[in-house]
């Protein structure tokens, strides 16, 4: 039995455009209809959300191959910038948020460099632990950052004199908005020569050495740009959400993105936001479940590295969508 | 008599504590194919590694057009014109040959020239040309050999390195792959071949070299190392 890929359907650019257009008319239209309660538009502001930290973490680990567990360590990084900048200096949001972009990308660097000679499972535990330092920084350092208490009370982003809050949507849209420049930048990325010399590391670093690419100087870039971009999502969850203590940003989140990664597909775009939309509203829509609701997301993932490792959109291939014969043959 | 192209003066390279390559000396003459021959764990594709700068000799000197290459990154060597095309084609998978062949032209900015090389590579491999979105893991084993040569070929290189090209191909892909060498020769490219096929490696050679651990044994005309006693013994069959 052959399942069709639901992607050949949309086989030609005028329809992939049109589908396109018509899906993003109704994502903004809908939350001004009032048919959606706000706690559906704070789960579509989430999506959106992690629709950007997936596509982040994707061009590190779905282009470039560098497989990271302490993802939210960088969102971590933005949101702290952010929160302290306005904490201390008052400034408005767009200046805090572009402020914890550029300080998550010099710490990517400062991750990326000493760990660039490290591969596979040591660097996904160097990442790890970078996470947990982040964690612990904030934690400990508390004449800064607020530690256990953490930085309360912060204030709602104003453009054009008005506040953003998740009642008249206007967190929902800054989101999409930034989720809309960020896949541009990622799309653009991915096609251009540095998109290309991000998947020939991905593919075999040998052979990218080979043919003149720098591998250490491009990992550290992919390291930059992503880390920069889960800045720019922590600097938004914390102005979000209003809050900010070292949990914020834990483990689990990191867990969160990655996952969101596999499942939708490692090295593809459309991979990120299905893996989002699945994963985000998976814990809503299993709330009847309580708790048990984790076993079958654990169940989900299971299955997915079973039959699916590349994940639903992944796969880089032009093979049609079937089960595979096992994890054996991934790849080849 | 005009200097040589590549020249490897004395060169000592060492895997942590192991010796691979004993004081080797070659010269390579623009314009010829030289081959490099021995059996496993001679210390062929480490010579092939070193000369690309993968690997960084002990001891001795790599001059290319007279000047030394050994601290040169891999990165650089491959701008100035040294291009390997590693043992088992090391192909990038997920990726379609035309990505493939981009890679090849990393380092290059010359538009205009790349899109005319695109075309020299392709006519010379039409099945490429055939599979161009192809990803490169569904081709077959001689279309992934044509690949990596093509791949190479596209940073236009002045000295090209292939390390065991007829590797796992069937006996008549072999002949092809060898047809090729020649084709590429006649571009005008210099190219130091590594092989254990040493019947059709001294066949296609102008010149060849025979390494025996670590060390360079004999050395002589392709026609010539053909009709040695010794190698014949060693590489040939007794035939």
């Amino acid at each position: 039995m052959k399942i069709q890929n639901p992607l050949n359907l949309l086989n030609t650019k005028p329809k992939k455009v049109t589908a396109l257009v018509i899906a993003v008319a109704l994502l903004l239209i809908l939350p001004k209809t009032g048919l959606l309660s706000p706690y559906l538009v704070r789960i579509l502001t989430m999506i959106s959300l992690y629709s950007m930290l997936a596509l982040s973490l994707n061009l590190l680990t779905g282009f470039t191959g560098l497989v990271s567990i302490g993802h939210a360590g960088f969102c971590a990084v933005g949101g702290y910038t952010s929160a302290l900048m306005w904490q201390y200096t008052g400034l408005p949001w767009v200046v805090t948020a572009i402020a914890g972009m550029i300080v998550a990308g010099i710490v990517g660097l400062m991750l990326g460099a000493p760990t660039s000679r490290l591969s596979g499972s040591y660097l996904t535990i160097a990442t790890l632990g970078f996470g947990e330092i982040v964690k612990m920084i904030a934690l400990n350092w508390q004449s800064f950052t607020g530690g256990p208490l953490g930085v309360n009370h912060i204030e709602r982003p104003v453009f054009f004199g008005i506040t953003l809050t998740t009642f008249n949507s206007g967190f929902f849209y800054l989101s999409v908005v930034l989720t809309a420049l960020v896949t541009l930048v990622v799309y653009r990325i991915v096609h251009s020569k540095m998109g290309r010399a991000f998947m020939s590391i991905r593919d075999d670093s040998l052979a990218a050495t080979l043919m003149g690419v720098d591998v250490t100087a491009y990992k550290l870039k992919s390291f930059i740009i992503s880390a920069a971009i889960a800045g720019l999502g922590g600097a938004f969850y914390v102005h979000f959400v209003r809050f900010l203590d070292p949990n914020t940003f834990n483990f689990d989140i990191s867990i969160i993105i990655i996952s969101i990664v596999i499942l939708g597909g490692t090295g593809s775009i459309p991979g990120s936001f299905l893996g989002a939309v699945l994963l985000i509203s998976f814990p809503e829509i299993l709330r009847f479940a309580s708790e048990y609701r984790f076993i079958i997301y654990g169940l989900i993932l299971v299955l997915m590295m079973r039959f699916k490792p590349e994940g639903i959109l992944g796969g880089h291939s032009n093979r049609k969508l079937r089960l595979m014969k096992g994890v054996d043959t991934y790849g080849y | 008599m005009p200097s040589p192209i590549l020249e490897l003066k004395n060169v000592n390279t060492y895997y942590g504590m192991i010796h691979a390559v004993k004081g080797i000396n070659m010269e390579i003459e623009k314009g010829e194919i030289v081959a490099l021959i021995g059996s496993n764990g001679a210390g062929k594709s480490t010579t092939l590694n070193t000369i690309a700068g993968l690997l960084k000799p002990k001891k001795g000197e790599i001059l290319y057009n007279g000047k030394p290459l050994v601290h040169s990154s891999a990165a650089d060597i491959v701008k100035m014109g040294i291009c390997l095309s590693p043992e088992g084609r090391e192909v990038f998978p997920d990726l379609s040959v035309q990505d493939n062949l981009r890679l090849g032209a990393f380092t290059r900015k010359d538009k205009a020239k790349i899109a005319a090389d695109y075309e020299k590579v392709y006519s010379l491999f039409p099945r490429l040309a055939e599979r161009k979105t192809q990803v490169a893991k569904t081709l077959s084993g001689g279309e992934q050999q044509m690949l990596a040569i093509g791949r190479a070929l596209m940073s236009d290189p002045k000295v090209l390195l292939l390390d065991e090209p007829s590797l796992g191909l069937s006996p008549n892909l072999v002949m092809l792959i060898f047809d090729l060498i020649k084709d590429i020769k006649k571009l005008g490219v210099t190219i130091l071949l590594v092989e254990q096929n040493a019947k059709m490696a001294l066949k296609t050679a102008d010149r060849a070299y025979v390494l025996e651990t670590g060390r360079i044994t004999l050395e002589g005309t392709g026609k010539a190392l053909l009709t040695d006693d010794n190698v014949r013994k060693a590489y040939l069959g007794n035939i």
